[in-house]
């Protein structure tokens, strides 16, 4: 299947769920920097890769495609729950990226550009993310 | 209290705009690499790095190396769990972040402290 951008399902999201992932996010970020000010920087980093998005993200999917499946006609329950969990399993994909991305900013970020580093581990989470993703679309 | 109100709007800008990019794209396993998207700790890092300097932002960076880890049995655990048992969503994603726990939080104990 081919990737493709489809605006249509931004519709679909309303204000109520961007407001509940927008909350989420900013709490994860806040409990991580009052963690590392408490408790020094080794525990604090434990949540910088804390699912934030996750919940929300396989909660909507799971309400999108019943939905979907309801306005067709049929229990649309089962494949809601497979849609969730084929998104979470790219996720699991894309935190092999995030462990990467963790990786470069350990090791470079105090010797080269902070600013230089943080892109260049953004960029390799991307890329290692998207190799991942396809070599797991061609086994 | 500044700085809490700060790292609250950038993390939960920088959060909602990767859940965006993942509502956008088609298919849904191309879309959930941004569901494990370095949202949180672009924010923290950014700000990190401008206040308490690069070498504390490498620390913070070698404990994430052990939570990305512990991310990756979540999201494996909430594939594997939403595929094949018929509990909702909301309930499985949010128990199995007691899984993300303790695993962060042990690997952690282990290896870091």
């Amino acid at each position: 299947m081919r990737v493709r951008i489809d605006f249509s399902s931004l519709k679909q999201t309303s204000w109520q769920q961007v407001s509940v992932r927008f909350i989420c996010g900013g709490l994860a970020t806040v409990v991580a920097g009052l963690v590392a000010r408490k408790y020094g920087p080794v525990l604090g980093g434990l949540f910088l890769a804390f699912p934030a998005i996750l919940p929300a993200s396989a909660t909507l999917i799971e309400k999108h495609e019943k939905q979907r499946k309801e306005r067709a006609g049929v229990h649309g329950e089962v494949r809601a729950r497979k849609a969730a969990g084929v998104d979470a399993a790219g996720a699991a994909t894309g935190s092999i990226g995030l462990l990467v991305f963790a990786a470069l900013i350990a090791g470079l970020i105090a010797v080269h550009r902070p600013f230089m580093i943080i892109a260049l581990a953004t960029i390799s989470w991307l890329l290692v993310s998207l190799m991942l993703w396809q070599l797991r679309k061609r086994t | 209290m500044e700085e809490i109100l700060i790292r609250f709007l950038i993390g939960g800008f920088t959060v909602s705009f990767f859940a965006l990019l993942g509502d956008l794209f088609k298919p849904k396993s191309f879309a959930g690499l941004f569901g494990a998207a370095p949202s949180v700790a672009l924010a923290t890092l950014a700000l990190t790095v401008t206040k308490d300097g690069a070498q504390y932002a490498s620390i913070e960076a070698r404990s994430m190396i052990i939570s990305a880890l512990a991310f990756f049995f979540y999201a494996c655990c909430l594939s594997w769990m939403m595929m094949r048992l018929p509990y909702g969503a909301l309930r499985v994603s949010l128990s199995l972040l007691i899984l993300w726990a303790v695993v962060a939080f042990g690997a952690w104990w282990m290896v870091l402290s």
